[in-house]
């Protein structure tokens, strides 16, 4: 970032927060603001967790409350000040959201939000409830948030503590996005399965996400408990959950801006509807939630990404830290060409009666290019699959540079030093190419959300970065690097989901129909840039249909027929073989 | 506690487990043809019952204006989505879907309630003034929508469910309403007494269960829903229409809700708002079951019945926290069976 951008940015900030003192904002709008501020607190924990994470909850407001009742009962039984329990209610927020959230991230798609419903509910009866916080009175008498002797009681003063906290929690937020684990997180929307081939933990990441989200949610509690000085059940129930939800969904659930716009939306509008709807009705009731209900529903019916897109337009470039006194990230010593590298034994995998992959083994060695070959449904992909730990042998051993693994899991694959393509291209296709290939390089780093969040990561995320760079380079797309992946052509893709597997330092690539969708010239290309690898001593298998492509570049070649390894040497000889010949042209010949 | 008392409740769970398991084979019939969680059924099950109650007292039902207010929606809303494609036949048919039948009834309720004709013609009018209002949501809210996620499936039935309590309130009012029993009296098994209604509900649930399964095993229309849920490309390649069948399944939904509605009324007050409290029990049946099998979703309503009447004995304070709770250990269950992750994609 410029030193410029930088400086109209912080001078915007300390003008926002000059705001209520000038005299022109008037109060009704400051105290409105103060409330925008605490739920844009909770809308972006929920921007990160459904727009970029890919999962959501209705259970935020619980959390708040969280945040709220522990303050509450903190400062009213045990006399502590507000800053002494801004950390124990973070604390305990955080301790819930991990404890729910390790028994449902793992699940799938819907069951999280399903979830998160019902322990909303569970929640809302418990604060309701338990004599110990009030019952459905609730708790009075909080102190205010003071400084030094000064008490925070005035809504302008407050405002400012509010806008505060907002400032350094889109700070944080952004700067956790613009990280490696920001990138990991991003990819988790595409599925678990992309996130954990280049060594990311998929479950882990998602829970931090959530807990992350969470712990927004609960300073947002802590800030309404000693701002409105009072603690009851009403607004830490599901349907205020929902409101969230559309907090974020309306600004844009993708983007963190987003849910600044979505809180100052629903917050400015159900002022307004409160004032003008029950005229209309007759008599007096929540009656915005049927505007609410409907705009949600529009809002997913015609602009899903929200309003904050259509304002703002696409996302900015990532921001490029610039390299420290180290130049480049440590990489792997290659084997020595010839050197075996990995052997399967007796590869066997069923799907119910149907036996994919039977008995089928081989050998490959360092600085070697080997192909799998077969007609359609031979079981090629599913033994790149058992290789990768995508999907699970039943039985047979694969031995990786002299380790034996009867299991393999897509985590540990990645750790051994291999990296994959996809058959059916796995790309974020919003995220730059830069940032698409950056994310290979996950392994390669060891910044954690914290150091990233308060950017102690940068020296590193530099040398990821120009890392990602320079394969991009070197697979010919350099130009295209700062493009949104899903901008280039199918081929392309392809290509850069090779440069994001390199970024990974492989001893082994396998590489799913790369030359599905290239043009001659492209073809050419990469076949010199996998003779390269070779050169350097990487190892590729290779699955692909283009006959002509392998019987030029492959050292040696395993046909597969009905998940049966049918033939297997040198090209020559495996065209020679008669028994290829029956299985491609149907009989002997 | 004594026997009587362990007798008691368990009838109670049964009663109320009996509801909660036709909420859930309404959110599963609807999950699978559509992949939509339809949060809103609950609403269906309070409007059935508000309806019933206002032409028992021999008032024209708010309901009519709603469902005349969700038809012309509705109409207007296919109407602009054909704006560039006019195709005369579609339009006719919303229009009589959409604004016709909704007149007529309103005009028929509006001519029958004073005259009180008796409880039997009450239900049928109010069973045919909710369930039309299924397939209208359907056009309305989700069929632009029917390649989305499940995720933003859901959040959409949320505000749904968040638009239409609007509307209950703005049309019914916040006072609660009961019904008459289908059977009225009570007699003796053993020690027990047993109310015509408790035998009413678990009768009118198990017909129902039957119903339901004779037409998704034996009717062309019960087939083709059959087909989407298992799979809807082919359902497409082969001249299901899906968008058909998503409307079918939210009628059969609010049928379903609309006769839940008539039967709870007696057991219990109902206000504009109770639906989402006996859809979420429903809710969490139907995902104990793995929203995807019809007689575990039964069983497990009964269970979620029980949970709820025992808690209510011990902990009455904590009921609903402790029925909700309950979905927690089921979850981590699961998440334990669940080996593989299938995720949507974007």
């Amino acid at each position: 970032m410029s030193v410029l951008r930088r400086n109209a940015q912080i001078v915007f900030a300390l003008a926002v927060l000059a705001a209520p003192f000038s005299g022109v904002m008037p109060a009704y709008w400051i105290t409105l603001f103060d409330y925008i501020g605490m739920s844009t607190l909770v809308a972006l924990g929920l921007v990160l967790l459904t727009g970029v994470g890919g999962m959501t909850s209705f259970g935020q407001a619980a959390f708040v409350g969280f945040g709220a009742y522990t303050s509450a009962a903190l400062t009213l039984d045990y006399g502590l000040s507000p800053w002494e329990t801004l950390p124990i209610s973070l604390l305990v927020t955080g301790l819930a959201a991990l404890l729910i959230g390790a028994v449902t991230v793992r699940l799938s798609g819907h069951y999280l939000p399903l979830g998160t419903i019902a322990w909303g509910i569970a929640f809302f009866y418990l604060f309701g409830n338990m004599p110990g916080l009030g019952a459905h009175d609730g708790l009075s008498g909080l102190p205010p948030l003071k400084v030094g002797a000064y008490a925070l009681t005035d809504p302008r003063d407050f405002f400012v503590a509010v806008w505060v906290a907002v400032t350094f929690a889109f700070v944080a937020s952004r700067n956790l996005l613009d990280s490696r684990i920001g990138r990991a997180i991003r990819v988790l929307r595409r599925g678990s399965t992309l996130a954990e081939s280049f060594g990311a933990a998929a479950a882990k990441l998602k829970l931090l996400l959530f807990v992350y989200a969470a712990v927004l949610a609960g300073l947002a509690g802590w800030l309404y408990a000693h701002f409105q000085r009072a603690v009851s059940p009403g607004p830490f129930g599901v349907v205020n959950g929902v409101e969230y939800l559309l907090m974020a969904v309306l600004g844009g659930s993708g983007r963190i801006f987003g849910a600044l716009l979505g809180a100052a939306g629903v917050t400015v509008l159900r002022d307004q509807l409160q004032d003008l709807l029950p005229h209309l009705v007759g008599h007096t009731g929540n009656y915005e939630t049927i505007v609410f209900g409907a705009i949600l529903v529009l809002i997913l019916q015609t602009a899903p990404r929200g309003l904050w897109p259509l304002i703002a337009g696409p996302p900015p470039p990532p921001a490029r830290p610039a390299p420290d006194g180290k130049t480049s990230l440590p990489t792997r010593e290659m084997p020595a060409a010839g050197e075996p590298l990995l052997e399967a034994h007796a590869l066997l995998r069923r799907f119910g009666g149907l036996v994919a992959v039977n008995d089928v083994g081989f050998a490959l060695r360092a600085g070697e290019i080997l192909a799998l070959i077969g007609p359609n449904g031979a079981g090629k992909s599913t033994t790149f699959n058992l290789l990768t730990g995508a999907q699970t042998l039943n039985s047979g051993t694969i031995v990786f540079r002299g380790q034996e693994h009867r299991t393999m899991t897509p985590q540990l694959s990645a750790r051994n030093g291999v990296a994959r393509t996809f058959q059916h291209v796995q790309l974020l296709s919003d995220m730059s190419v830069l940032e698409n290939v950056a994310f290979g390089g996950h392994l390669r780093g060891r910044a954690g959300a914290l150091r990233a969040m308060i950017r102690l990561d940068r020296g590193e995320e530099a040398m990821l970065l120009a890392e990602a760079h320079k394969q991009i380079e070197r697979v010919g797309l350099g130009e295209h690097a700062h493009k949104p992946a899903g901008s280039l052509a199918l081929g392309q893709m392809r290509i850069v989901e090779i440069a994001r597997a390199l970024v990974l330092d492989p001893y082994l690539l396998l590489l799913d129909e790369p030359a599905a969708g290239l043009r001659v010239a492209e073809k050419k290309a990469l076949a010199g840039l996998l003779r390269d690898l070779r050169r350097q001593g990487m190892a590729v298998l290779l699955v692909e249909h283009d006959m002509d492509f392998v019987m030029s570049l492959a050292d040696r070649i395993v046909v597969l027929d009905f998940g049966v390894k049918i033939s297997e040497g040198e090209p020559q000889v495996v065209r020679d073989d008669p028994r290829v010949r029956e299985a491609y042209l149907g009989e002997a010949v | 506690m004594d026997s009587t008392i362990v007798l008691f409740l368990v009838q109670d769970a049964i009663i109320n487990g009996a509801i909660y398991a036709l909420v859930a084979v309404a959110l599963l019939l609807v999950f699978a043809v559509t992949r939509i969680i339809l949060v809103p059924q609950g609403e269906f099950v309070a409007f059935a019952a508000l309806t019933l109650a206002a032409l028992h007292a021999g008032r024209a039902p708010p309901t009519v204006w709603l469902l005349v207010a969700l038809g012309v929606l509705t109409f207007v809303s296919v109407a602009w989505r054909q704006r560039r494609f006019f195709d005369a036949r579609t339009l006719a048919v919303a229009a009589l879907a959409n604004l016709a039948l909704p007149i007529a009834l309103a005009l028929l309720a509006q001519a029958m309630a004073p005259l009180k004709l008796g409880l039997a013609s009450e239900i049928l009018l109010t069973i045919a003034l909710v369930t039309p209002m299924g397939p209208m949501i359907y056009r309305l809210a989700f069929e632009p929508l029917a390649e989305a996620s499940v995720l933003v499936l859901l959040i959409a039935a949320f505000g749904v469910h968040f638009s239409l309590t609007g509307l209950g309130l703005a049309f019914f009012g916040p006072e609660g309403v009961s019904t008459p029993a289908l059977i009225q009296g009570s007699f003796m098994i053993g020690a027990l007494v047993v109310t015509g209604q408790s035998l009413a509900v678990v009768l009118a649930t198990v017909a129902l269960l039957a119903a339901l399964g004779w037409f998704f095993r034996a009717t062309l229309f019960g087939k083709a829903l059959r087909a989407c849920a298992s799979n809807r490309l082919g359902a497409r390649l082969v001249g299901v229409s899906t968008s058909m069948a998503g409307r079918i399944a939210f009628g059969v939904a609010a049928l379903i809700g609309a006769i839940s509605g008539v039967l709870v009324g007696a057991i219990s007050t109902i206000y504009y708002d109770s639906g989402f409290l006996i859809g979420l029990k429903g809710f969490v049946a139907a995902i104990i079951a793995g929203l995807s099998s019809y007689a575990g979703a039964g069983v497990a309503a009964i269970a979620v019945g029980l949970v709820e009447s025992f808690s209510s004995f011990w902990a009455s304070a904590y009921k609903e926290a402790l029925v909700f709770a309950a979905i927690i250990p089921v979850l981590v269950w699961r998440s334990l069976v669940v080996g593989h992750i299938e995720e949507d994609e974007e």
